[in-house]
């Protein structure tokens, strides 16, 4: 059975704003993602070139090297607006607080011997600077990027980093019993131990880059494919019997990897596609960043694994993800 | 003795600062290249105290909830046609001047927070900057969604990112925001998080949310109450950051001071639009703006530079300039509109005998004498046939590029002329605010995009009023001109007729 509430039917005028009418080739309704992303930066009649940089407008196409007909078809196939954004998070980070309180109940990590421990410490936990890192490049990205279609994203990305970061942090406070010095000796690691350097100088060097998209390509394919794919999803191995919590605690990062990967593969693919050109740019970028990552992830996989198999292992994924994408390497 | 557990204080430091680093493959000053040439000394970054203490689970789960929320309610509302019960269709005319005017700017403060959340070399406010940059996402967005409903029934709303491009009084709002986004990280946090998020904001923000509340609009308010948490971490912010810059060094008072005065007095003209909003455009009014001003600048802003007072920091230049206005600006303001309806993208009209009565008694300074004469001539012109128009092109400010219709100060019926002259050229100023916020950087603001300028220039669509309303893409007849005679009206009376049929 079921029951029919009759409401009144008021004919509408008009269904969407114009700009999202003459997007979708006519007056119909649109998805709460379409008002709220398509065309929303401004594009024209600007006042003020920028004190900081009066090369350029605020808002400008030149700040990268790849062109585009239009900046709104690199669109976000999660439909993510700043409502589904949140909404999707706060649910993942309730699965986040049951597998925290499930390690803490039964202490597992408090169990581990000191050795396992001190390994964690210098070998997981100094990722939370990648993170962070991570975090600056996204923030870089939505500020220096056109079109909300990607921009937008961005600055979820930037929130999601920051969130992954604090995740691996109260791992750390798990480990050293809530007083912090684990996180101490784990940025004593990201600053000075010869594992790490590699790492560090790249997302440095990233941090000068001011093409935002070859920043883009740097982050997602450098940085997330090759690096937080290492750590999260080839150095299981490296945990021991530590292996099933460290699972369990970081499970947010592999779900957040295969969801925003979806996005950042959308972007990338899209851009590419528009032109010789831009594949030629960013087939260019994705294999430096790609073979710079490897060659930092060596290092970091030797320390943790043994041997570096698992970094080549990480960037050939990561060179197969971008030949898929439809890039040249 | 066992080490010792973490305090909340430290706990937070190690989810945040303690996750950044000095760099050292790349100098400091290469990867944070924007921070230093406003000449803001900042010795010791870690001596900034976060205003809240938020992670990012925190965050995401408040504002997920709140979202749930507010999406409830936006659809219950369109569901039950909440348009058909505000208190007059007259109302949605303030929606229009809200989206087109003052959305597009949560928008710009989304990507100029990011900016410095990535530009600002101390993580405590960096981490601050990102979350109000997703906040002021959400706003922009939300709005857009609230709206969106009204957009299906009402003029005037459609072409709200077009307009906010082109057309000439949104140039106003629009050219305050490009110049708060083309000034340096540490000006855009005093201009943005001081002085508008915190001086300002109860001015801004407050008058549209309480107006929405007062005429039935319950999307509207919903959507600002749902943001008034958001609105309290951004005030929370735009304080401190003032407090920290005139903490870390003596030099940054001149610097902070004068950038103080140039956002008082560039907020005090946009909020012009509010001002007459409050006392016009509501069919009912929460209070007028001379009292929303004492309250709110006078009172409450008063106590605040009594308090910034120990810092050697004084209250804005022409404060006093400002607080006189508000006698005036709201009348001038709709002056200014009903004369030039035609090329306003929403509708006008002349208040009734009631309106008119309660404008005499919260303005008994000034209504009856300036204010009042005027507009029931042009109600008596109106009922003639002969409804004033004006159809010339006016000169506007070239600071804060409002029509140059505002009168000296002490003197309402003389209009205010300043200039100043650069490189042989002449530009005009409404008022000594403007003209020295225009010397004080001629550079910039030599560049403005004035579309009268542009109008007279041919980049603006054709020579012809027809042509500039075409390139504005405004629908003539319905998205401009009066309220009497508007699709507006015929809808809403078609709407009520149908209720008051139903009821017989």
């Amino acid at each position: 059975m079921t029951v029919q509430i009759k409401t009144i039917d008021l004919e509408p005028k008009r269904h969407t704003f114009g700009h999202i009418a003459r997007r979708l080739g006519g007056d119909k309704p649109a998805t709460r993602y379409q008002e709220a992303t398509l065309d929303l930066q401004a594009t024209d009649n600007f006042h003020y070139k920028p004190l900081w940089e009066p090369e350029y407008w605020h808002y400008d196409t030149r700040k990268t090297a790849v062109v585009m007909e239009d900046w709104y078809k690199p669109l976000d196939p999660r439909q993510f607006y700043y409502a589904t954004y949140n909404i999707s998070r706060a649910n993942a980070n309730q699965a986040v607080e049951r597998n925290f309180t499930f390690v803490e109940e039964r202490d597992l990590l408090g169990k581990l011997d000191a050795a396992l421990k001190a390994k964690l410490i210098s070998g997981l936990l100094p990722i939370r600077h990648l993170h962070w890192g991570s975090n600056m490049n996204m923030a870089e990205a939505c500020q220096r990027g056109y079109g909300t279609a990607v921009t937008a994203p961005c600055i979820f990305s930037a929130g999601d980093h920051l969130g992954m970061a604090q995740i691996v942090s109260r791992i750390g406070l798990l480990l050293d019993e809530q007083t912090g010095a684990a996180l101490d000796t784990a940025k004593d690691a990201w600053m000075n131990d010869p594992a790490w350097q590699g790492v560090r100088r790249l997302i440095e060097d990233t941090f000068v880059e001011r093409d935002w998209f070859h920043l883009y390509v740097a982050q997602t394919l450098g940085v997330n494919a090759v690096l937080l794919d290492l750590v999260y999803k080839h150095a299981d191995a490296a945990w021991g019997p530590a292996a099933v919590p460290v699972a369990m605690l970081t499970e947010f990062m592999a779900d957040w990897r295969a969801e925003e990967g979806k996005w950042s593969d959308a972007v990338v693919k899209t851009v590419a596609a528009e032109s010789e050109a831009n594949k030629a740019l960013i087939s260019g970028w994705a294999k430096t960043w790609i073979d710079r990552a490897e060659a930092a992830a060596r290092p970091l996989a030797t320390a943790l694994l043994g041997d570096a198999a698992a970094a080549t292992a990480a960037a050939d994924a990561a060179r197969t993800r971008a030949r898929s994408l439809g890039l040249s390497l | 003795m066992a080490p010792k557990k973490l305090g909340l204080k430290q706990r937070y430091a190690h989810m945040t600062r303690g996750l950044d680093w000095e760099t050292s493959y790349q100098p400091m000053d290469a990867v944070y290249p924007f921070d230093s040439f406003e000449g803001i000394k900042i010795k010791d970054w870690s001596a900034w105290e976060d205003p809240f203490r938020l992670t990012m689970d925190a965050y995401w789960k408040f504002q997920g909830e709140k979202e749930r929320k507010l999406y409830a309610v936006l659809d219950a509302f369109a569901q039950n046609n909440g348009q058909t019960g505000i208190s007059d269709a007259r109302y949605a005319n303030v929606l229009k001047l809200f989206l087109t005017g003052v959305s597009p700017l949560e928008y710009q403060a989304h990507r100029g927070f990011a900016f410095a959340g990535r530009h600002l070399r101390g993580v405590g406010p960096r981490v601050a900057c990102q979350m109000q940059s997703l906040d002021e996402l959400r706003h922009v967005q939300t709005q857009i969604h609230t709206i969106s409903h009204y957009n299906k029934y009402f003029d005037g709303i459609s072409e709200f990112r077009h307009m906010h491009d082109r057309v000439w009084y949104l140039s106003v709002p629009k050219s305050f925001f490009d110049d708060a986004r083309s000034a340096g990280p540490f000006e855009y946090m005093i201009a943005i998080g001081f002085a508008f998020e915190y001086v300002l904001t109860n001015l801004l923000f407050v008058p549209f949310m309480s107006g929405a509340a007062y005429n039935g609009d319950m999307s509207t308010v919903t959507f600002g109450f749902s943001a008034q948490s958001d609105e309290s971490r951004h005030m929370t912010l735009g304080i401190e950051v003032i407090k920290f810059l005139l903490e870390q060094h003596p030099d940054n008072l001149p610097i902070v001071q004068k950038w103080v005065d140039k956002w008082f007095w560039r907020g005090h003209r946009v909020l012009g639009l509010v001002a007459m909003m409050m006392d016009y455009m509501l069919p009912k009014p929460v209070m007028s703006w001379k009292e929303a001003w004492e309250i709110y600048f006078t009172e409450a802003g008063g106590s605040l530079f009594t308090d910034l007072a120990r810092y050697g920091l004084k209250v804005p230049k022409y404060a006093d300039v400002a607080t006189a206005e508000a006698e005036h600006i709201s009348h001038q303001n709709w002056a200014i509109f009903y004369q030039y309806t035609h090329a306003a993208g929403f509708h006008t009209w002349m208040p009734d005998k009631a309106h008119l009565d309660w404008l005499s008694e919260k303005y008994p300074n000034t209504f009856d004498k300036y204010y009042r004469p005027r507009w029931e001539m042009w109600a008596e012109m109106e009922k003639q046939g002969k409804r004033f128009y004006n159809n010339a092109l006016p000169q506007l400010c070239q600071t804060c590029q409002i029509p140059m219709g505002y009168t000296e100060p002490g003197d309402p019926t003389t209009i205010a002329f300043r200039c100043s002259e650069v490189d042989g050229e002449t530009y005009h100023f409404c008022s000594d605010g403007c003209k020295d916020i225009f010397d004080g950087e001629p550079e910039k603001y030599a560049q403005s995009w004035l579309p009268v300028h542009q109008i007279f220039q041919g980049n603006c669509g054709g020579a012809t009023v027809p042509d500039v309303l075409n390139w504005y893409r405004m629908n003539v007849g319905a998205d401009n001109m009066d309220y009497v005679g508007s699709p507006d009206e015929k809808l809403w009376n078609e709407w009520h007729a149908g209720k008051v049929r139903d009821a017989v």
